[in-house]
């Protein structure tokens, strides 16, 4: 296959930029919801993306906004680089009717038919079949779109998975499998829960195309995204991206972390996607201090916000709990 | 100039199995968007033969053979629903649905409320369902009550050739997700229908027979049971109602309690088992809405808490049979 231009990342100045911010808007936003958590504004469960950022946004640089994305529980780093507002997401978690899913949702469950963001999925593995389906839409109704479906390398010993990447791969779908390999499935490390630990070969064992990728490292992720994406566009079918990454929180605000020891974690942190990729970026005279500054400061702003409009959200009314269970008679 | 006959004076011999085939047929016809997808749906022509001769006339990529991948293909049938496409997926029997239940469950029925009302499931699955053709414990059960339990879906169980063949229309056009039982001893039951036979109403529960002086309320494989037991209690001099529930989730209460009120007497015929079950639902119901309105404790006549056993007397005896049915609905009318 010839890669074109447009396959290949650019790295110009505007382009590393929206890089950082994206990243910086992500890592920034769910540090004020851990707080957030600690305040109890923010209840239920909370999975952070700290440490992952560089996967959702150097995947989602090449997807276009006919694309569909289909995500987990750890969701709101792909919601904000897909560009869900952050208003929307911030009042998700509140559980206020402004959030993206009228706050029914949460944190786990965010939705958002204008970027079209299908969720939010909570049950591991269970996103995996219906990206095959919107997949399977687009291509009986001729639409060259692709469905990017995330998922932590957890998903990798459900059912679902491999019934997903055999029709995937048997129907040729345009799907992109996304697995972030974060290491560990909630508390299971992945070498006490799988035969084979290099996951991109068991998509290969279903004949998908594959490939592994530092997934620290936001430019590597999106050139491998790029390269996916071209694939599947040129009718070769679905295509695996397994990204290495690690999370630098808890699972969740309950986690103690007692399965993995604290320079473990360290010696990851040293591979922050951000500070490794603003290292580069100066070092390059592509990124300034007053750039980051300037960032910094917008994205504050941003994150502050975002609680505002969460704190002046409102409830939804107890009389509408029924609401869309069902679609109701008179919209039909 | 002579009127031509009205369509519906025309009536066709058909079986049941014919009908569903019909309904799809029409289905497919009919919308663009509209396929089906399931198991030995194609080159084997339906595990029941309800989709027979379908591949050949719309093709492998409308006629859909997947793999025995359950969930797979249930949450396929979700995702292409979301993206615009109208599914009917076919899950061999209700049995082989446990696999594909977390779909049903925690995706089809619960993305429309968890979205806050942005995404629906204009999805069907047709599961066949019951016992009585010696398959064992894991081929025969009745489950459909469990579906009924669950908000978000609709659950349809068609007893009549009317019914094959009008709910599948309906339930397409619903933009909520509709699963559709077929008992596997109507498929070879054969009948009229009327030429140009629909779509049909599925809100509704239907009085197959009028009486007066009990309720029997069934649904799916176990009517033509109850409308011969309610022939055979006319010889002891009791009038039996008979009330198709059709649909059930959501329940129609009224067409129930509306009976309940004429009758004041009730028996409950489901091939479920007892316990925590669609019978037990009604009865709860008929105590909630119609209680002061009763002469006699509610009667049931449901499958034995057994996994249905395979040699044919003992399956005989797990199951509702025309003497139980008959003998709970003397016992309720003291006669």
């Amino acid at each position: 296959m010839t890669v074109t231009r447009e396959d290949k990342p650019h790295l110009t100045r505007q382009h590393v930029l929206q890089l950082l911010r994206e990243m910086l808007r992500i890592r920034r936003f769910e540090e004020r919801s851990a707080e957030l958590y600690q305040q109890e504004k923010i209840r239920g469960f909370l999975h952070l993306y700290i440490g992952e950022e560089a996967v959702a946004v150097g995947v989602m640089q090449a997807l276009g906004p006919e694309d569909a994305i289909v995500a987990t529980y750890r969701e709101h780093g792909q919601a904000l680089a897909r560009g869900v507002s952050m208003n929307a997401v911030m009042a998700e978690m509140y559980g206020k009717q402004e959030g993206s899913s009228r706050g029914r949702g949460g944190s786990m469950h965010i939705f958002d038919a204008a970027t079209r963001f299908y969720g939010g999925n909570a049950i591991v593995g269970g996103g995996l079949p219906i990206a095959v389906g919107l997949a399977l839409a687009d291509q009986m109704q001729r639409r060259a779109r692709v469905t990017a479906c995330f998922f932590g390398e957890g998903a990798v010993a459900e059912g679902e998975f491999h019934e997903s990447l055999n029709l995937a791969a048997l129907w040729r779908l345009p799907v992109l499998f996304v697995c972030e390999n974060n290491l560990y499935a909630m508390g299971t490390a992945l070498a006490i829960s799988e035969s084979e630990t290099d996951i991109h070969l068991k998509a290969q064992s279903y004949r998908l195309a594959s490939e592994a990728v530092d997934g620290m490292d936001v430019v590597a992720v999106e050139a491998a995204a790029r390269r996916a994406v071209a694939a599947i566009h040129a009718g070769s079918g679905p295509f695996f991206l397994e990204c290495r990454t690690y999370r630098f929180r808890a699972h969740s605000m309950f986690d103690a972390q007692l399965y993995r020891s604290k320079g473990e974690v360290e010696a990851w942190k040293q591979r922050c996607p951000i500070a490794r990729f603003t290292a580069w970026g100066k070092s390059s005279s592509l990124i300034h201090d007053d750039d980051i500054a300037a960032m910094e400061r917008d994205i504050a702003a941003e994150v502050q916000s975002s609680v505002y409009f969460a704190e002046a959200g409102t409830w939804e009314p107890i009389e509408d709990l029924c609401r869309d269970v069902t679609t109701p008679r008179e919209a039909r | 100039m002579n009127a031509a006959p009205p369509a519906s004076a025309q009536r066709v011999t058909l079986t049941y199995r014919d009908a569903v085939k019909a309904a799809i047929r029409e289905a497919l016809q009919r919308d663009q968007r509209v396929f089906l997808m399931g198991e030995d749906v194609g080159r084997y022509g339906g595990c029941y033969a309800v989709s027979k001769g379908l591949l050949d006339e719309f093709g492998p990529e409308r006629i859909r053979d997947t793999p025995l991948s359950e969930s797979g293909f249930v949450g396929a049938g979700i995702g292409a629903a979301l993206g615009g496409m109208r599914p009917i997926v076919e899950v061999m029997t209700v049995n082989f649905s446990m696999l594909c239940l977390d779909q049903i469950l925690n995706s089809a029925a619960t993305i429309r409320h968890m979205s806050g009302g942005q995404f629906s499931i204009p999805l069907v699955i047709r599961m066949a369902t019951g016992a009585g053709r010696q398959l064992a414990a894991q081929h025969s059960h009745s489950l459909e009550g469990w579906y009924a339990h669950i908000p978000g879906i609709r659950v349809l169980a068609p007893a009549t050739l009317e019914d094959a063949r009008g709910m599948l229309a309906t339930s397409i056009a619903d933009p909520d997700p509709v699963l559709i039982f077929e008992n596997v001893l109507l498929y070879n039951m054969s009948g009229e229908l009327a030429a140009n036979a629909g779509a049909v109403d599925i809100e509704k529960a239907a009085v197959r027979r009028a009486g007066h002086d009990i309720s029997l309320i069934t649904y799916g494989g176990s009517l033509w049971k109850t409308l011969k037991a309610a022939e055979e209690l006319v010889g002891v001099g009791i009038e039996a109602e008979v009330v198709d529930l059709r649909t059930l989730r959501p329940l129609d209460d009224a067409t129930i309690m509306l009976s309940l009120r004429k009758t004041r007497r009730a028996v409950i015929v489901d091939e479920g088992w007892k316990t925590g079950s669609l019978s037990a639902e009604i009865m709860a119901r008929i105590m909630e809405q119609c209680f002061w309105s009763l002469d006699a404790p509610i009667g049931r006549v449901c499958t034995a808490e057994v996994p249905i056993p395979y040699p044919k007397h003992l399956e005989d005896a797990a199951l509702p049979q025309l003497p139980t049915i008959v003998a709970a609905a003397r016992a309720a009318v003291g006669r």
